[in-house]
């Protein structure tokens, strides 16, 4: 098989991106060898491939991965429904969108982790505080794109609808909401990333829930491998969520 | 050859007893940074049912802006469309447009973007893909139905817009520059498709361009319309044999017609541009 007909072939971007994840672990793994990093500080990736069975059994990682799953998941319906709901009454409502669109993108750009004491007053040190930053965190991203899909919806499309007396209803279900998805997925995928990040950073700070709390204990613990062995399965949350995105991105829309 | 202008006037006594669409005296402004524009002035206009009617003008002679007052598109205007006797207020299930613009739905499959009129008319599932699989046929399109537009090229595409405007069967068909994206190879081939369904259908057609050849290959008659404020020049009965082909662009009486247009067209398309290069040296937009 020539070199072009393997570069052309079907797996072959897969295989290079994971030969690639492997040669960067390989290489990290040999500068920390040869001591050029300091493993007191990073722990080699053999030592955190060792410490996966220790951090499954014993810190009963996978029942924290379903705890942070399960928040990650009720903050991403959340965000879903309120943001999508957001973003559609800003477009129907041109005041409103002229009165808060500058402020709904201010929010997203703050760092809203900030907020979280308020929060842990409001609903105490449980998995609702966790749920509602990340709800929080994630809204307004998903807010401003559903908005920019709806406002960018071709004029000629919305006319096509209008030519056959679609009413207002089927004009939004017809033809703005499936023209307005792919830049709604877009809002949804960066809203659930700063849920995540939300969600894990608030366990961490509180002490309390699935993989940001087991992050807090080992690194309290000074056990490196095994809090980068926990990172690895907030990792997986994010892979888990990104691809319900896609799957439900591809059902909703087939085709781009 | 047969007369070949007859004088503007004779459109505006055309009986609109035996018309399908009645345009009476339009007349369209709109408010701008720079003034109050005229589009369209006292432009009235009727199309017998059946008829290839053709209206052609340079850019800026207000074609978009008749196409959507004839759509129902756009109101705030003088003067009234009328559809079999009926007064248009709005979009008018008598009227199919094919725009301009790629207009296909692209999450939708081909049937699936021809269905469209069914389903919002409450079709059930199997009758209209039924029918929609026929005007697919009607268009060419066989063995594309599962296909996305994605996947079409821009001809084929502008194929699927005309089966959808199609399948919810309107009275009059209006085409706004439907070939405009096209280039003049494909332009020539598709407009044998709209002859070939025009004639298979009966179909009433009014087709806006500013392309004389389409204008010609496809009209039984021709409006030319004059720059800004778009007003009647000059009417033009086309009369070449039909069924048409593509195959008559080379007939020297095809020739004669675009020669003859042209030299209606070639005043109003300089005025334009003149307009057009003055606005730009007051740095006004056009």
């Amino acid at each position: 098989m020539s070199m072009q007909a393997i570069t052309r072939a079907r797996w072959f971007p897969a295989v290079l991106g994971f030969g690639s994840f492997a040669a960067a672990i390989l290489i990290i793994e040999l500068l920390i060898r040869v001591g050029l990093i300091n493993r007191f500080i990073v722990p080699m990736p053999s030592e955190i491939v060792r410490a996966f069975p220790r951090v499954i059994a014993e810190e009963h990682v996978l029942w924290r991965f379903l705890v942070t799953a399960a928040e990650a998941l009720s903050a991403s319906i959340l965000v879903t429904v309120f943001g999508i709901a957001g973003g559609v009454l800003l477009y129907q409502f041109r005041l409103l969108r002229a009165a808060t669109e500058t402020w709904v993108a201010a929010v997203a750009a703050a760092p809203l982790v900030l907020i979280y004491p308020l929060y842990l007053v409001i609903f105490g040190r449980n998995a609702t505080t966790i749920v509602m930053m990340g709800f929080t965190a994630g809204l307004a991203p998903v807010i401003l794109k559903t908005l920019e899909g709806l406002a960018g919806t071709r004029r000629v499309l919305i006319n096509v609808g209008r030519s056959f007396n679609l009413t207002r209803s089927q004009q939004f279900w017809k033809i703005l909401f499936p023209a307005a998805l792919p830049t709604i997925f877009v809002g949804m995928r960066l809203g659930l990333i700063f849920a995540l990040i939300n969600i894990v950073g608030v366990e961490f700070l509180i002490n309390f829930g699935g993989l940001g709390q087991l992050i807090n204990e080992l690194a309290e613990r000074y056990d490196l491998a095994g809090t980068y062995a926990a990172i690895s399965f907030v990792i997986l949350v994010s892979i888990c969520v990104f691809l319900l995105t896609e799957r439900l991105e591809r059902w909703l829309r087939p085709v781009d | 050859m047969a007369a070949l202008i007859q004088p503007s006037e004779r459109l505006a006594v055309a009986s609109p007893a035996g018309s399908i669409l009645v345009v009476d005296n339009i007349t369209k402004r709109f408010e701008t940074p720079e003034g109050v524009v005229t589009a369209v002035e006292n432009l009235s206009l009727s199309v017998a049912s059946g008829e290839f009617l053709g209206v052609i003008g340079p850019s800026g002679c207000g074609k978009s802006t008749l196409f959507n007052i004839i759509g129902g598109l756009l109101d705030g205007y003088e003067g009234s469309v009328k559809v079999a006797g009926e007064l248009v207020r709005g979009p008018h299930p008598s009227i199919g447009m094919i725009f301009q613009e790629e207009s296909t739905f692209p999450w939708r499959t081909v049937l699936d973007n021809v269905a469209f009129p069914l389903e919002i008319a409450g079709m059930g599932r199997s009758e209209r893909y039924d029918k929609a699989g026929h005007f697919v046929s009607l268009v060419g399109l066989d063995g594309f139905e599962r296909r996305y537009p994605a996947e079409l090229s821009g001809g084929m595409r502008q194929r699927v817009s005309m089966a959808r405007t199609l399948a919810a069967q309107p009275k009059i068909m209006l085409m706004d520059e439907p070939f405009a994206a096209l280039d003049e190879q494909t332009r020539l081939l598709l407009g044998d498709k709209v002859l070939q369904i025009q004639q298979e259908l009966k179909q009433t057609t009014l087709i806006i361009t500013h392309n004389i050849t389409e204008a010609v290959q496809l009209s039984d008659r021709i409006l030319v319309m004059t720059y800004r404020p778009g007003r009647l020049k000059r009417v033009v009965d086309i009369d070449l044999p039909r069924p048409r082909t593509s195959e008559i662009v080379s007939s020297e009486a095809f020739g004669r017609y675009v020669a003859q247009i042209w030299n209606d067209l070639r005043e109003e398309a300089s005025r334009g541009l003149r307009a057009d290069e003055a606005a730009k040296r007051q740095g006004a937009p056009t």
